[in-house]
């Protein structure tokens, strides 16, 4: 598929746009479809197109192996952190309430918390895809 | 129509011998699950199962694929036993609905517990329109967090099982790491 002129460019543009609608799914998921989990699957989707059509070694210099396990790793962090840190502010762990006045503080968790799981499905998906795509060149 | 098509597409899968047919036939039947799920409104659902089982999983078997050779061997044992054993756990699940309340029935039990008050209140406790994502990330929080380290188990158990030898190098005696 390295040659494929069509394939190469049309690679080249959607993935921008793929990685902005992921941040879309995940920014926009208080008031549509979609959440931090369906955009770290569509992120990590971007990254494996890319892997496809040019190839592990180029993606795999943008985002280092050891980069999205540090990431799938982050995603729980952030998540069970800021439970804690509602735990500090004085709330229920996870009880949002506590970042801000009245039901800002619900949309922030939730973001937050959307963050996370973004991260860490992001990180495990593309790691597999990894540990798979690689696996086949190493043993030949 | 979609059901059709989603059992036509279970067929084919089964009576295929070309594995690349068969996982293209998977992303298709992913496909078409999703849109059944955006014809029964739940739009979440058909959302990730168009990602996830139509996008990743399909690159992951393509993969897997790149591995193992695109031929389906014939299996050697006859079909017979399986069959009875998939025959019997089918009935007995069967058997199991017809105690179950009437699908879609709006006085069945699930749809009186908690469901009536995230419907109602939970955009006047949560101020967020989408109601699977006030439940999902606030009311409960806590599952999902459960859920996103299950999902980081499960790459580690990936790792373990797919790459040993993460940054060691093999023996150069070509033995093994010594367990």
């Amino acid at each position: 598929m390295r040659e494929e002129v069509i394939v190469r460019v049309g690679a080249k543009v959607l993935a921008p746009f793929i990685i902005t609608f992921a941040l879309y799914v995940h920014f926009h998921g208080d008031y549509s479809p979609g959440g931090g989990f369906q955009a770290g699957v569509i992120l990590a989707a971007a990254f494996a197109l890319l892997a496809l059509v040019y190839g592990l070694d180029a993606v795999q210099k943008v985002l280092p192996p050891r980069f999205v396990r540090a990431c799938a790793a982050l995603g729980v962090i952030i998540y069970a952190g800021i439970g804690v840190v509602t735990m500090v502010l004085g709330h229920n762990y996870l009880g949002y309430d506590a970042l801000a006045e009245g039901h800002a503080g619900q949309h922030y968790g939730i973001l937050g918390v959307e963050l996370g799981v973004l991260v860490t499905v992001f990180g495990v998906m593309v790691t597999v895809f990894y540990l798979f795509a690689g696996r086949g060149r190493r043993t030949q | 129509m979609l059901l059709t098509l989603l059992a036509a597409a279970g067929l084919a899968l089964l009576r295929g011998r070309n594995l690349f047919a068969v996982v293209m036939l998977a992303g298709i039947y992913s496909l078409l699950s999703a849109g059944l799920f955006t014809v029964m409104d739940a739009v979440d659902v058909a959302f990730t199962e168009a990602a996830v089982g139509a996008g990743i999983s399909t690159v992951l078997f393509l993969g897997a694929l790149a591995l193992c050779g695109h031929h389906e061997n014939k299996p050697g044992h006859t079909p017979l036993l399986p069959l009875f054993v998939v025959l019997v756990t089918g009935g007995l699940l069967v058997w199991g609905t017809m105690d179950m309340p009437g699908f879609g029935d709006p006085a069945n039990p699930v749809h009186h517990h908690v469901a009536d008050h995230y419907i109602e209140e939970s955009y006047h406790e949560i101020e967020i329109p989408n109601v699977v994502t006030s439940v999902l990330a606030s009311y409960r929080g806590y599952d999902t967090m459960g859920e996103t380290t299950v999902v980081f188990a499960a790459a580690v158990g990936v790792m373990i099982l797919l790459a040993g030898r993460l940054g060691r190098k093999p023996r150069p005696d070509g033995k093994g790491d010594g367990t």
